[in-house]
């Protein structure tokens, strides 16, 4: 049964950019792109674990600080020549409150 | 589910997997190896000896291979029997069961039967600890004897000489590497050594190494002594086939092998050194690579067959110019072509037999040696063009040099670009996919992606491929999220006075939505630099380091370097940074190039505090992160130095003063020194000024990165404040005219230090440049941590839910 956790208020987060949220099993990135959509990642690259949050956004996408991957939001899947994804958790905006559905987190601590 | 165990992490057997596992391969691998780590570039032990190169940069296979790839790893665990009847392989750690074996055994180094061989410091040249063993005995003055003077032991020769060891190769034939020479390329390579400082004794042959407890010194048969510290023996390899005879596998010279790398059990597999196919060993990396291949559709069930080709052989030695390729003994019915130029120390000699071309060896000048290497291969006819052949493709029938034929002649499997690890073929299967522009091959294959040192052979490889229909596009556009360069993009700024991103975006007809981050920080510059009163800095338009006012590091922790003027600091900030160091745990106090202290490894939620307690302390940004100016290095002056003709430091730190806070298409750094014995470096910065008596003569352009350059004078003046509106003007026009990311020496080749000049010299533009800087100086000289600061809960997590997690 999905759960909504209420994170922070949407305006917490700048457009074309994103917030940490801590959890036991590390940070998960929640982005916010010019157009207001919501979306959670895991907060490391697959590369070589940069901290995708301090990332360009731009359209629905996120380029790695560290060495320029590119991530698709909404999918996590690496874009371009680079292999690999991230983690993507259910994320959305409600009366300007960013919810993150909690059942991603006993997800986290399983893995 | 197979299962496959191999044995050896060496090169063929990393290729062999490499290429198993893009065929999709599904199994289970066990890879064990006796050394204790994975496969790395053997070849590149050399460049590690001569200290060119890290072990860390030759490793191929690293364990994030390894673990992606699901390969479970024995290293440093020996193989010591094979059971083929119940198909299990031996170890210290017990059994393991194969479907599947792969034998890469290698080769062991040759060890010669005399006295002394087992003394301490008698090494082989073959693996990583060997060439550890030679750097560390390699301490100047040290004596070094290497016996055999073949292709490895001139490596480990040079290496060791290049450290600082005094060292002699003895060499049991006439003349050095005489399996690739004849005596003349031989004699000039024994010269060229000799100028290095290497004692060569040829016809040498050992008779004992003496020493007691470590060995001191080599016997030879004629009776002479040369003392050493060390002894490396590189007298050759040996097939290391211990394994494969025990388990009664058909054994010649080595592991015999079929077309296919089958042993005499269909189970059993082998590659590499260990191997013999045909009556052939094999020692060059080359032909391994095409086992590798061959071996790795074997398992996958697909049929291949190996065929040997042709190898030709260079030295790794830097300044050693020789190649050889073919056959060149003496036979019946066999003519040669020779050019000698002894002044220059060139030899070429070419072999041929009938109408074709068989063997080539050159000295000294080894430029046509892919050409000649084509025709062996192919083996057309030569004799048309015999009267010129040996001066190379220049002079067929009035043709040009073709410069690519060195790239045409490279292997399928030739290493393009060393950052990425990507090889000649996989870029000419993405050009012939269809990705006929540099970016395209970029964003498939990653070639020329990282350093970009190679873009020039990823043209020429994309060149060959494409033929006519390749331009190489000398001004590409600005990214691929436009058709329009840099320079259209900046001009159309201007000229429709576009004020914002989206406005450039919409106007100028951006293709995805957003831009990238390759032109989101490069559109951001020029509107801030063209429009520095209308348009408002985007902060989510830079890259992390200017968006959070420090350097993010790969742990994705962060530097902090606050600013010291001229590099000069007080007692009272050194202990504001002391406190900070210890109140923040910061790891690592680091000293920096340009004159100021660097606090290494500080976590971003800590930023606003550190930097408000700097800013206590009367401390600002050093920007040391910035496309923006960063410092200013100055010396002593003539407020110490006996030197010193004007204030260096003073004037340095008013320049620092001037040009502080302001951004630039990419970092500026200047140098003030107080007199032309320049010890500010002042010559290799982006801006130098060296004070002489009669005032200050202010050069440009200077680089000292990846490439090194020193500065051209802009202009000579006479007193500080024209120093000052020089400099301010030079940075407003390098501001308005260069592309993002292009430092001044790279524009300046670009726009012509003829015409800097000129805008300089005109004293109406060179006040309106001054102007220009200072009006935007109005707007962005200030501290950011003023206003950063302010919000500190910005820069921690948004929420915390480890707390919840537990419940």
């Amino acid at each position: 049964m999905s759960m909504m956790i209420d994170i922070a208020a949407l305006d917490d987060i700048p457009r074309q950019g994103a917030r940490v949220v801590k959890t036991d099993a590390g940070c998960v990135a929640v982005f916010r792109t010019a157009d207001d959509q919501v979306f959670a990642i895991d907060d490391r690259c697959p590369h070589k674990g940069g901290p995708l949050s301090e990332g360009i956004v731009h359209g629905t996408s996120v380029t790695c600080p560290l060495h320029a991957w590119v991530f698709d939001l909404s999918t996590g899947i690496a874009q371009g020549a680079d292999e690999g994804a991230v983690q993507t958790y259910p994320a959305r905006t409600e009366g300007g409150r960013v919810f993150l559905d909690a059942s991603f987190l006993r997800r986290r601590s399983a893995a | 589910m197979m299962r496959l165990v191999v044995i050896g992490a060496g090169m063929a057997s990393g290729r062999m997997l490499e290429q198993l596992f893009n065929a999709g391969f599904a199994g289970e691998v066990a890879l064990f190896n006796g050394e204790p780590r994975g496969n790395y570039n053997r070849l590149m032990l050399s460049p590690v000896l001569s200290g060119e190169k890290t072990y860390a940069e030759i490793v191929t296979h690293d364990d994030a291979w390894y673990a992606a790839h699901g390969v479970r790893c024995r290293f440093g665990e020996h193989v010591t029997k094979i059971d083929r009847e119940r198909k299990v392989v031996v170890s210290k750690g017990g059994e393991t069961p194969y479907d599947a074996l792969v034998i890469a055994t290698g080769s062991a180094p040759f060890i010669i039967p005399v006295a002394g061989k087992e003394l301490p410091g008698v090494c082989t040249y073959r693996d990583l600890e060997d060439t550890n063993a030679m750097i560390a005995a390699s301490r100047p003055g040290a004596k070094a004897v290497v016996i055999g003077g073949g292709l490895l032991g001139l490596e480990a020769a040079a290496g060791m000489a290049a450290r600082g060891a005094e060292v002699t190769v003895i060499h049991l034939m006439g003349h050095l590497m005489e399996r690739q020479l004849d005596p003349s390329a031989g004699y000039l390579l024994q010269k060229d050594l000799e100028r290095r400082g290497i004692r060569i004794h040829c016809k040498g042959a050992t008779k004992a190494i003496l020493g007691t407890t470590h060995v001191e010194a080599v016997l030879l048969e004629d009776g002479t002594v040369y003392p050493a510290d060390l002894v490396c023996m590189a007298v050759g390899i040996r097939p290391e086939v211990r394994l494969a005879t025990d388990a009664h596998l058909e054994i010649g010279r080595g592991v015999v092998v079929d077309d296919r790398m089958r042993t005499s059990d269909p189970a059993i597999h082998a590659l590499g050194e260990c191997v013999e196919h045909d009556k052939q060993l094999f020692g060059l990396v080359a032909p391994l690579y095409d086992q590798a291949k061959v071996l790795a559709a074997t398992l996958m069930g697909v049929e291949a067959a190996f065929r040997p080709v042709q190898t030709a052989t260079k030295l790794k030695v830097t300044g050693v110019d020789l190649f050889s390729a073919g056959d060149f003994a003496d036979a019946p019915g066999r003519e040669d072509i020779v050019f000698r130029d002894p002044g220059r120390g060139v030899y070429k000699r070419l072999v041929l037999e009938g109408e074709k071309l068989i063997g080539a060896v050159m000295y000294g000048d080894t430029a046509d040696g892919a050409w000649f290497f084509d025709k062996i291969k192919s083996g057309e006819e030569v004799s048309a063009i015999r009267d010129t052949l040996i001066f190379g493709p220049a002079f067929q029938g009035g043709a040009q040099a073709d410069p690519l034929a060195a790239v045409a002649a490279l292997p399928p499997e030739a290493e393009i670009c060393g950052c990425n690890g990507v090889c000649k073929s996989k870029i000419v299967t993405a050009v012939q996919g269809g990705a006929v522009t540099l970016d395209a091959v970029r964003l498939q294959t990653k070639a020329s992606a990282s350093c970009g040192t190679c873009t020039g052979l990823v043209e020429k490889v994309m060149a060959l491929t494409l033929g006519d229909s390749f331009t190489a596009n000398a001004n590409p556009p600005m990214c691929k999220c436009t058709d329009h360069t840099h320079e259209d993009v900046r001009r159309l700024i201007k000229a429709q006075g576009l004020k914002s991103i989206p406005a450039v975006m919409q106007d100028l007809g951006w293709t995805t939505v957003g831009g990238c981050a390759s032109c989101r920080p490069a559109l951001n510059y020029y509107l801030l630099s063209d429009w520095p009163l209308d348009y408002v800095d985007d902060r989510q338009s830079r890259f992390v380091n200017e968006r959070n006012h420090a350097n993010i590091q790969k742990d994705g922790t962060y530097s902090v370097v606050p600013r010291m003027w001229g590099g000069v600091t007080t007692s009272a900030e050194l202990r504001a940074i002391a406190d900070a160091a210890d109140r923040y745990a910061v790891p690592m106090i680091k000293v920096t190039g340009g004159q100021r202290i660097d606090l290494l490894g500080v976590k971003k939620a800590d930023l606003p505090a550190i930097w408000a307690d700097f800013n206590a302390a009367g401390m600002v940004s050093g920007h040391a992160y910035a496309k923006g100016l960063r410092t200013v290095k100055t010396c002593v002056g003539s407020e110490f130095c006996r030197f010193g003709t004007q204030d260096s430091t003073g004037l340095g730190i008013r320049l620092e003063k001037l040009l502080w806070g302001s951004w630039t298409p990419a970092k500026v750094k200047l140098g003030v020194s107080g007199c032309p014995r320049n010890c500010a470096e002042a010559t290799c910065k982006d801006i130098g000024v060296v004070c002489v008596d009669s005032g200050y003569q202010i050069s440009v352009a200077g680089a000292a990165g990846m490439d090194v350059k020193e500065t051209e004078l802009l202009c000579s003046v006479p007193t500080e404040d024209e120093v000052a509106e020089v400099i301010a003007a030079f940075v407003q026009l390098y501001r308005e005219n260069a592309r993002y990311l292009h430092r001044i020496y790279k524009w300046v080749a670009k726009v012509g230090l003829d015409w800097c000049k000129d805008q300089i010299a005109d004293p109406a533009t060179r006040r309106a440049l001054r102007d220009r800087f200072m009006q935007s100086q109005a707007v962005y000289q200030t501290d950011p941590w003023a206003e950063l600061g302010m919000r500190p809960a910005d820069w921690a997590p948004v929420a915390d839910l480890t707390m919840r997690a537990a419940e």
